[in-house]
């Protein structure tokens, strides 16, 4: 199976973990992720201005790509590019006179409205795949594992995206037990992580940063699952300013969720590039005895 | 004289009436003759150019040229020495535009895209609204390197680029305020300082001029004679001498194959 | 803080561009407080979300435009999900912020970054804060 991937700036840099352990998690799969040419960066965010469409041509753009590379599914990795894409996909297919105008601006593309369906790589794995399926083709069941799916806002928030229920959602429960996991419910799994305030308001950022992870500690997780680059810079590269001003909390591993999957389908630990996690995710997982080889 | 030789026209070369079309140069009408480029127009119109003109060959960027047609609202570009005009041009030159060009120490670098960062961090307000694009007279697709220094990748950036003359009209047409151009003469000298393979043969040529290993057949050819500076115009014997030389150096021909030796090793590095 | 209702602090034109930029009518708040309970960055918060919209129904555009509330907004959309009235608070919280930033006026400027902090950041946080706090 083919199906058409849309990356995000930061998968390509310092987000490749991400990108590596699920293309390789994908084929094992038997799934062939194919990368659009000529991709631009999405934005990040959804231009939430009802009279600006400026804003939306990046997104559009990407999506014409997948159309025209003759991809009716793009797929993502990145929550925000997810979010994205999603929000301007529905726009393009609902809002007719704000289609007509952004694709009568955008001339030098082909015209579009919403053919293409942007999925996470969480929904494709529930939908495409199936549990039953991924936890027949798991070799290492992650036992004694104890991890919290941390969604974020975007994966399940504004309703009209959202990849399961935005409230009590458990697509992220389900893939956890699919690998063998124990799954770690907590109050803050869907709180935000204060995003872009990490740049314009670090202190109030990491106030609010560290209160998911006081939250996941104190139901006895393991480790914190992320689907996001700057859920992981806020909660797993900034978790030691975070340790420091906010005592009391215990480091807790960070990991992307494609590189358990990689690591529970046993494929080698050198595409889940730990090199771009904390040393604390590479040291846990060998810990437990999970990292058959030495961590790359 | 004979052998320089001067042309003496043997008829008049017939006159040709040129055609004049009307164009407009910052808003004022001139009558100007069709087959002229845009730059020899407005000379012909009376502008003398102290900016805006250089190499006058399509190269150096500095006569960025916007223009419109009649009824159309496209902006277009051209550079004005390599444009012909043609009727109803409405134009102006843009030979300068104030684009943020960062200060930073060469030396410092390891050739990281994170240092284009550090430097150009506006870089990060690029909306992909492809303005820049559909601005550049060299048909560099501006949108596309921006998007590949976004995500770290320097190499492609700098393919991309490669062929940009510097001409500033994508900055001037940027709504985020990004000097694009800039930024890609940063990303193009870190991929030939640190992400292109070091030139071994020419390091090894500079060690061996250094080492004096040409020295002899420099003295060589300084030994033919000396040029008496006082009388270039006579064609001297040491002149004709050089002029053999040169004549029968050894090239390689164009088609050659990949096993082509030269015949003699006179001068060579071995 | 009492609000003072008179021609010269009620500035019309200000909940007309609110409501044009967000697309949303600002009557529909029933003023319940939810979005107050749901927001992760109340605690430092000059005014609360929900009397945010209450003072841009009376046109306070002072008051609104110089709390940091927008600023400290995470675009998170809790508010969305829970407001009883579907009011697109997000959506609000955005034009606000463009009431200012299309004055061309940015709240946060790319060449203050600290060369160190631009170098450990990565590029999606970067592109988000200049999408939201700069124009």
């Amino acid at each position: 199976m083919k199906i058409g991937y849309y990356p995000g700036c930061t998968l390509k840099s310092r987000a490749k973990n991400l990108e590596d352990a699920a293309i390789a998690s994908l084929a094992r799969l038997n799934v062939e992720a194919v990368e659009l040419e000529r991709w631009n960066c999405c934005g990040a965010v959804y231009s939430l201005a009802d009279d600006d469409l400026i804003h939306l041509l990046a997104p559009v753009r990407d999506l014409i790509r997948a159309k025209d590379q003759g991809f009716d599914k793009v797929l993502t990795l990145c929550s925000m590019c997810y979010n994205t894409l999603a929000r301007a996909n529905l726009l393009m297919k609902d809002d007719e006179e704000k289609r007509n105008t952004i694709n009568t601006f955008m001339e030098e593309e082909s015209d579009y409205a919403g053919e293409v369906e942007v999925v996470h790589m969480l929904n494709f794995l529930r939908d495409e795949i199936g549990w039953e399926k991924l936890r027949q083709v798991v070799k290492h069941p992650l036992a004694d594992l104890k991890l919290a799916p941390y969604y974020g806002c975007t994966l399940t928030r504004p309703r009209e995206v959202t990849i399961d229920p935005a409230v009590n959602p458990v697509i992220f429960k389900d893939f956890v037990e699919a690998l063998g996991a124990t799954f770690v419910n907590f109050d803050h799994a869907t709180e935000c992580c204060s995003s872009y305030q990490m740049i314009s308001n670090p202190e109030t950022a990491l106030k609010t940063a560290s209160e998911i992870i006081a939250s996941a500690q104190s139901q006895n997780a393991d480790a914190l699952i992320l689907s996001c680059p700057l859920c992981e810079y806020n909660l797993g590269r900034r978790q030691d300013a975070i340790l420091e001003k906010h005592g009391g909390l215990k480091p807790l591993p960070t990991y992307y969720f494609t590189q358990l999957l990689a690591v529970a389908l046993g494929l080698e630990p050198s595409v889940c590039r730990f090199d771009l996690n904390p040393p604390t995710s590479a040291q846990l997982l060998q810990q437990k005895g999970l990292l058959a080889q030495t961590a790359a | 004289m004979s052998d320089q030789g001067t042309l003496a026209l043997e008829e008049e070369t017939p006159k040709v009436e040129a055609k004049l079309i009307p164009v407009y140069i910052m808003g004022k009408k001139y009558e100007v003759p069709e087959s002229l480029t845009i730059m020899k127009a407005m000379e012909y119109a009376g502008y003398k150019f102290i900016r805006g003109a250089g190499c006058r060959g399509g190269i150096c960027g500095a006569c960025g040229t916007v223009y419109r047609l009649p009824g159309d609202y496209h902006i277009r570009v051209g550079l004005a020495c390599q444009t012909v005009v043609v009727p109803n041009m409405y134009l102006t030159q843009i030979p300068f535009f104030p684009a943020n060009r960062a200060v930073y120490n060469w030396k410092d670098l390891k050739g990281e895209a994170e240092e284009v960062y550090k430097v150009y961090p506006e870089l990060f307000r690029c909306l992909a609204c492809n303005a820049c694009s559909k601005v550049c007279p060299m048909d560099i697709p501006v949108m596309d390197y921006i998007a590949a220094i976004k995500r770290g990748d320097l190499e492609k950036a700098a393919e991309i680029s490669f062929d940009c003359i510097q001409c500033g009209l994508c900055a001037t047409r940027c709504m985020g305020e990004l000097a694009q151009y800039h930024i890609a003469q940063m990303v193009r000298r870190i991929r030939g300082k640190f992400l292109t393979p070091p030139s071994e043969h020419c390091e090894k040529q500079v060690e061996a001029i250094k080492s004096g290993y040409y020295n002899q057949y420099l003295d060589e050819l300084k030994a033919l004679g000396a040029l008496d500076p006082k009388a270039m115009d006579k064609v001297t014997a040491e002149i004709k001498k050089l002029k053999t030389l040169y004549n029968e150096r050894q090239m390689e021909p164009d088609t050659a194959e990949d096993d082509w030796t030269p015949e003699s090793d006179y001068a060579l590095l071995k | 803080m009492p609000i003072v209702i008179s021609d010269q602090t009620v500035i019309q034109d200000f909940v007309r561009k609110v409501e044009e930029i967000s697309g949303e009518k600002i009557s529909k708040c029933m003023q319940c407080g939810t979005c107050t309970g749901s927001c992760p960055m109340i605690a430092e918060m000059q005014i609360s979300p929900r009397r945010i919209v209450l003072l841009t129904k009376f046109g306070q555009q002072e008051q609104v435009t110089g709390a940091n509330t927008v600023w400290l907004c995470a675009s998170c959309h809790t508010c969305l999900v829970r407001c009883p009235r579907g009011l697109d608070l997000p959506k609000v919280m955005e034009a606000i912020r463009l009431v200012t930033l299309r004055m061309n006026e940015n709240y946060i400027e790319p060449f203050e970054i600290d060369s160190e902090t631009i170098e450990d950041l990565p590029p999606i946080a970067l592109v988000s804060c200049f999408r939201k706090h700069t124009a």
